[in-house]
Formats: structure tokens, sequence, C-alpha cells
């Protein structure tokens, strides 16, 4: 039955409007987070035509964006298969050990690309080239694709499956026409996630030897310092992100897959495999092996067969500490400026608000080269003091990875709606003790969690650190990097294994939180 | 002596009057409904008087003591010793049953509080004390949001549509078992709602609002039976409206002659509760069943009357007349006049 309610309560909240101070400090957050598109824009905007010209209409312009395009759709299109056909498994069939699968599958992301990459490539060179790069990106990215279709799967309202067994449907036919339609907009999310770390993707395809907007701009940058080039790849491959932003939004379009009647959803039931039920295990096992079995064994191996196994190991415990130091700085700053945006957001929303939080989004769409290459030119033009420094490293992490926090920080405070507080003050608690009675302990997990997320992504992160880092430091990524490059596969083993160890609890706790989680809502990166 | 009392308020928000001089006294250990149509402005009324938002004018007292002087908060909500309950309960996630029933308590009190007394005082098991608040279904829950409110022993507990996220078999019960709990402590409470049988079965006062005003405060009998506007009288139960003329105190309409009371003459509307129509074999007016509404126990009928005037009937379940029956009806007691709208 309906009930008549009385307008919400928050609505008196939007007369008052956000304190100014707390949206000057918003708005100061977002123009952080803007600083490399507003470069690119700038430059784009500025360069000199024929400059533009004579670089951009090249042979290699047109075979760097083929390579990009394409790698690109196959890459999406095989994550879109493998993670249809493994969340089906694991949400809606009897597959033995369907828990155990779950947390197997989302664990690729706690291998970093370019370990992954360097994984195969040092056993077997046939992965280089377009067919292992579409592989490897593939068993690197697609949980991205997998944990919103799982999501969606739990979340479906069984009794649309129902209805369409009732009119006469087969099982296929009720997958295919009810089924999938409701995961478009998971399917879409996550194929979007995985177009742009394609796009960012640095380490990996270099060595697998596949040239890419990315791998050229850094080659541009690294090798030739040739400015201009540089550059105007780098807007070229802004405007790609853009693009494939614009395409998933139209695809998705407006329309909505929500449940509309009221009560708790039942979940629905899973379908029995029959006699299929143990050959079915063969899917997961299968991309669990390639995705992690094989990088894992490939360090393993080359740790004990290695002839530089055991160099530069004096090198490790600081070289963690300075990843750790980096990592933890950048999480919790991360969050300091997440705050603010989250506050602005949920507490007084506003359309000020909603463009500040979005700012601190577009950085997470640019590809690390991009962010470091503005940061780059931005400080060498109006604070020389800071280039190279650890200053502006910090400051790329934050522009790149704020924008986890910022989801982790929206998602708990929204769990501490206003009506508690007002409870606790009808109570005769006080505001301060209200902040730390209720307020503090109900976002404290959520907004842990969403520093963890940042603090993972600042200690794998490769791109950015190679060209942003002060002259000697050395992080785990970078260390691995120069080591493996010079072939010294032993000594670059362990580097490897403790950036996957180090991601591995917050990757666990990827694969919890987002169960029972509403497609199109991902807490995903 | 009143535990409330409400002088004059206004608040407006932009060009809305959510308030338009609202006047409203509670006494000790009183139960009072305020009842009325969605954006009549009753949770504002009861947010001021909670001391989440200021008024424009006005003043509220509590306890003698006041707390809202000229539109003006004096006393902050935490010093008012008011009992707040929302509408979906609002339980700290965090916090198992009996840390929220002990929140606002200091800390000696939270050690002596008996978490178990005030759990029975509303149903609920003493075991529950251990529990988490979404271990709880939803009636469960809104009886130890009223236990956490009762804790502190406020002398005004204000219940913002507590029943009406419930399902309606658990409504009733619980709405029941809160009542009782609150009558125990000998608090009062001032429930807002916009059910009529939740505000009639529950409330010893009830206060009808309408448009930011409160337009009839009285007994749930005689709001029920003597509304004091047609708006009432709608909103309060269903009814008929017929026009008649009254002539020397007799008024005459489509459903017979009758004395009414009153100084009203001339054209009028006349108002008349279903369960004052009778099926009658010996009434002198005629009708037709134009249909029902069947309710098991008993059902509405809907007649035609005259000149297509429709007549509502309550009969019994097992008494209802098949439809294009011709029935006779009487009027049993006094129907309510109204002036006739223009």
């Amino acid at each position: 039955m309906t009930t008549t309610v009385d307008p919400p309560r928050t609505s008196r909240r939007v007369h008052d409007g956000a304190p100014v101070a707390l949206l000057l400090i918003g708005v100061a957050v977002a123009l952080f987070a803007l600083i490399p598109l507003l470069h690119v824009v700038q430059y784009a905007a500025t360069v000199d035509p024929d400059t533009a010209r004579e670089q951009l209409f090249r042979p290699r312009i047109g075979m760097l964006l083929r390579n990009t395009l394409g790698l690109m759709v196959a890459c999406v299109a095989t994550s879109v298969v493998v993670s249809v056909a493994c969340a089906w498994l694991v949400v809606r069939t009897d597959l033995p050990l369907a828990g155990l699968w779950h947390v197997l599958l989302t664990a690729p992301l706690a291998v970093p690309a370019f370990v992954n990459g360097f994984g195969w490539v040092s056993l077997t060179h046939s992965v280089e080239g377009f067919g292992g790069a579409v592989m490897i990106v593939t068993l690197s990215y697609f949980p991205f694709v997998y944990l919103p279709v799982c999501a969606a799967l739990r979340g479906l309202d069984p009794s649309h499956e129902e209805i369409a067994a009732s009119v006469g449907l087969t099982r296929a036919a009720t997958f295919l026409r009810v089924v999938m339609p409701q995961l478009r907009p998971a399917i879409l999310g996550g194929s979007l996630l995985v177009a742009l770390h394609m796009f960012s993707e640095f380490g990996a395809l270099k060595t697998l030897r596949f040239p890419t907007f990315t791998t050229a701009i850094y080659d541009q940058f690294n090798t030739t310092f040739n400015g201009p080039a540089a550059h105007l790849s780098s807007a070229l491959l802004v405007l790609l992100c853009l693009v494939v932003l614009l395409v998933e939004l139209r695809l998705r379009g407006r329309r909505r897959y929500a449940r509309t009647s009221s009560g708790s959803p039942r979940t629905a039931d899973r379908a029995g495999l029959g006699r299929l039920r143990w050959p079915a295990l063969a899917v997961p096992a299968a991309v669990t092996c390639l995705a992690l079995g094989v990088p894992i064994y490939s360090l393993v191996h080359w740790m004990q067969v290695g002839s530089s196994t055991g160099n530069g190991l004096d090198q490790l415990v600081p070289t963690a500490v300075t990843t750790v130091s980096y990592a933890a700085a950048g999480a919790l700053l991360s969050v300091v400026l997440a705050l603010p945006v989250g506050l602005l957001v949920v507490r007084h929303p506003s359309l000020a608000g909603t463009l500040v939080e979005r700012s601190t989004y577009t950085a997470n769409a640019l590809p690390g080269i991009v962010v470091a290459l503005a940061l780059i030119t931005v400080t060498i033009e109006y604070a020389t003091g800071l280039y190279q420094t650890a200053i502006v490293l910090v400051a790329a992490y934050l522009i790149m990875f704020m924008s986890r926090a910022v989801v982790s920080v929206r998602a708990s405070l929204e769990q501490a709606p206003p009506v508690l507080e007002s409870v606790a003050r009808s109570l005769g608690v006080s505001g301060l003790a209200t902040t730390w009675r209720v307020t503090v302990p109900i976002v404290m997990p959520g907004i842990g969690a969403g520093a963890a997320l940042v603090f993972i992504a600042i200690s794998t992160e490769l791109t950015a650190t190679l060209l942003l880092a002060p002259l000697e430091t050395k992080t785990l990524a970078t260390e691995f990097w120069s080591q493996s490059s010079a072939l010294a596969y032993g000594a670059a083993a362990p580097y490897a294994l403790l950036m996957i160890v180090i991601s591995m609890p917050a990757v666990y706790l990827l694969s919890r939180t987002t169960q029972g989680q509403r497609p199109g809502r991902s807490v995903l990166p | 002596m009143s535990v409330l009392d409400v002088r004059g308020l206004t608040r407006s928000f932009g060009p809305v009057r959510a308030l338009d001089g609202v006047d409203l006294t509670i006494a000790d250990g009183e139960v009072l409904a305020v009842l009325g149509p969605s954006g009549c402005g009753k949770t504002t009324l009861l947010r001021t008087i909670a001391g989440f938002m200021p008024g424009d004018t006005g003043e509220v007292i509590l306890d003698d003591r006041p707390v809202l002087v000229d539109g003006r908060s004096k006393v902050a909500t935490r010093h008012r010793n008011v009992g707040y309950v929302p509408q979906e309960g609002a339980l700290f996630p965090h916090l198992d049953v009996a840390a929220n029933i002990t929140f606002g308590l200091d800390r000696p009190e939270r050690r002596r509080a008996d978490i178990g007394e005030l759990l029975e005082l509303l149903d609920l098991d003493p075991s529950l004390a251990r529990r988490s608040p979404h271990e709880l279904s939803g009636g469960q829950q809104q009886r130890v949001a009223v236990a956490r409110a009762l804790a502190r022993k406020p002398s005004l507990l204000l219940l913002d549509e507590p029943f009406s996220s419930l399902d309606a078999s658990l409504r009733e019960a619980t709405g029941r078992a809160v009542v009782r709990a609150v009558r125990a402590t000998g608090a009062a409470a001032l429930l807002v709602t916009h059910d009529q049988n939740e505000a009639l079965s529950l409330a010893d006062v009830v206060a009808v609002m309408s448009a930011g005003r409160v337009v009839q405060v009285g007994a749930p009998l005689e709001v029920y039976g003597r509304p004091a506007t047609p708006f009432v009288a709608s909103f309060v139960g269903s009814g008929s409206v017929l026009p008649a003329t009254i002539t020397d105190g007799v008024a005459d309409s489509v459903i017979g002659r009758f004395p009414v009371s009153g100084q009203a003459a001339g054209d009028v509307d006349l108002f008349v509760r279903p369960e004052q129509v009778r099926l009658d074999e010996a009434g002198e007016v005629e009708a037709t069943v134009a249909g029902f509404d069947f309710y098991g126990h008993d059902a509405c009928l809907h007649l035609s009357v005259g000149d297509h005037h429709e007549v509502l009937c309550r009969v019994r379940g097992d008494r209802v007349p098949g439809e294009g029956q011709r029935v006779r009806i009487s009027v049993d007691g006094a129907a309510t006049v109204f002036e006739r709208a223009t």
C-alpha cells in the first residue's frame, strides 16, 4: 500500500545553502584536481597550428591510434565475456566453492598489470604483440567488470525471471531478454573502467612491446624530450578518454532499472548445472590460473633460478619503507581533501557541490602519464623549486586517486543521516559529543576503506612515479621496473611479490563490499 | 497543568506558510495526536517544538519554561528534555539495543539503567538487549526507538509518524504498545500522523491541522461526531454531503425531514456519517443500491437517492443487499450542518 508522507526532511537543508568556508575549500580541492585537464586544454588551445599539423598527421600517429583503439575494443569485449560468464557461474549457479572462486576472481586486481606482463614475457616471448596484450590487459582488469556484474546479478529481482518463465520463455531466452538488459549499466560502467585503465596502461604494454599512446608519450618525453609531440599525443589521449566517457554515458541512457515494489528483495534461486556442475569449474579455474597462477609461478620461479636472485635484497626494506610512507601520506591527505567534498555533497546538496565532486572524478579518468606530464610543465613554469620533489609526486598521487577516497567518504556520510544527530540532540547530547559518539563511529569504517584503496593504488603506481619521483627515490614499483628492464628477473621478483602482498587485503575487502550493491553504483576506482 | 503550550507559532519556507499561527496545549500525561494530510505543517510543528528549527513568530513553552520566544529558540534541543522518535526510528546502526537505549544517559546512569524493564514496558523480549538494530524487525526497531526516547524520563514524547513505515497489522499492535508504555511512564505525548484511525484509536485529544492551522481540537469522539468544518468531516472518516433547506429548525433534504440544532437557516449542507444511515423497511426514503465496498465485518453501501445524490450507508457484512436492489432508509442521530459552500 502507499502512504503519503511529508516532504523529505532533508529538503530544508537545501534552503540553508552550504557554509561559505566549506564551499571555498571544496572549490579549491576541485581546482587542484583539475590542474592536469586545465593544462591540457590550455596547451591545445594555444598550440601553433603548423606544429600541431606536422606532429599529428604522421603515419606513426595513425598506427598508435589503431593500436590503442583496437586494443581497447578487444580488451573490453573479452573482459565482458569472461566477466559475465564467471559472474553468472559464481552468483547464479550451484558451482562448487562459489565463495572461494569469487575471491580468486577478484584477486587479479592485486597483481599490477606490469607485474602480470613481466610474469608472462619472462616465461615466453610469444605473448608479445596484439594477442598477448589483449590477454594480459584483460586478465589484469576484467574484475572491474566482474565485480559490478556480480553485484547486479545479486540485486536482480527474481520475480522478473519468474514472470519470463510464466510467459513461456526458455532459460536462455530469459537470460538474454530479461537478465542481460538489467546487467547493462554494470557492464557499461565496468567496461568504461577497463577502457580507461587500458588507455593509461604503460608498464605492461611496454613489456609486451605493444606501442600505444601512453607508451609513445613516455618515450617521446623521456628519450627525446620532444615536448610538443608528447603534449599533443597527451591531448589526443585525453580526447580519447573523453570520447569513451561520453559513449558510456550515451549508451547507459536515462533508463533506470530500479525495483519498483517495496519490501525487502528476495534472492534468486541458483540454477542447477546438473552433469555440467564439475566440468563448469574449468571456466573460473582457467581464468584464475592465467591471471594469478602464471605471474605468481613466474615470480617464484625467477626467485629460485634467476641469476640475479639475492642481488639488491638489502634495498628491499628501505624501498618498502619509502613506498609505504608515500602511500600512507597520500592516503591520509586524500581523505583530508575528500572530507570537505563529501560533506558538501551529502549534507548541503547544491549544483556547486555536485560540480566540485565531479571535478575530483575527472582526474581519475586521465592517464597517469598525462597527469605527470602536466605537473612537470606546471611546476617548471610556475614553481621551479618544487620540480622533482616529493611534494609534486604526492600531488600527482592525490590528483590521480583522490576520487577513490571521495567515493568512500561520500558513501559513508550517507550512512549517517542528519536524523541520527537530531535524535542524539533530543537525548541531551552536545554537538561535539554527537560527532564523536555517532558520526565518527559510523563513518570511520568507510573512510578507512577509502584510505586503503588509495594506499594500494599508490604503492603499485608506476608511470607517474617514474616521471616525477625525486632522483634518489625508489619505490617498489620503480625498483621492480628498473631491475626487470635490466633483465635482472631474480632481483625484480621480490619487489613484485611484496606489491601483491600489500594489495591483497584491500582486494579481499573489495570482494566483500561489492556484495548486495545496486547496479551502476560502484565503489571501484 | 500543561506540559506544552504553543502560542501563535508561525513559520514560512519561501512563499509557503508551513505554520500559520498555531495554538496548542497538551496537559500532563495526555496523548495528543496532530492529524492532517501531508504538507499541512504537522512535521514542521513537531520539529519546532523539538528545537530542530526556529519559528518566525510565536512561543513554545515546555514545562512552564519558555523555550521559544518570539520565534527564536532560547533553549537548545538537548536541554529541552523531550523524547524524539522519528519516522524511521533512526536507531544508531553502530550500537546494540542496550547502548541505543542508554545513549542519552550519563555514564553512572548507564550502568544502573534497567534496560530489561524498559524493553518489557514495550512488550519486547529482554534478550534483545545485545542485538544490533539490523537484526530487529521494523516493529521492534520502532519500539526500541521509543524505549530510547523514554529512558531519560522526558515529560513530553514527540512521535513523528512513527508507525507509518510499518505493515498495517504491525502498525496497530505497535501503536497500542507504545501508547501503553507512554502512559505507564506518566509522560505526555505528541503524535504526528496522517492516519485517522491511528489518531482516533490512540490519542486522548486529536488536533486536526490543515494548511498550517489547527482547525479543530477535541476528544476523538467529538472530532468525529461533531466536525467543525467540512474538511475535518471528510478527512476524519467518511460521509455524505447533501444539500438541505432549513426552515424553523427543521431540515428538509433528500433523506427526509428532521430537526437540527443551531442557528442555521436557509440553504445548507448536511453531513451524515455512513453509520447514521440505516436500512429500515419502515423508512420514509427510498434508495437504490448503486454498489458497495465490502470489508468482511461490515460493508459500505453506495446508495443513490432522489436526483442521483450519493448516500453512504454502513451495514453488517452479512446483510449486504444486491446491486440495483431498492431499499428504504432512515437517518439515526443528528446530522452536522455546514453553511453552503459558495
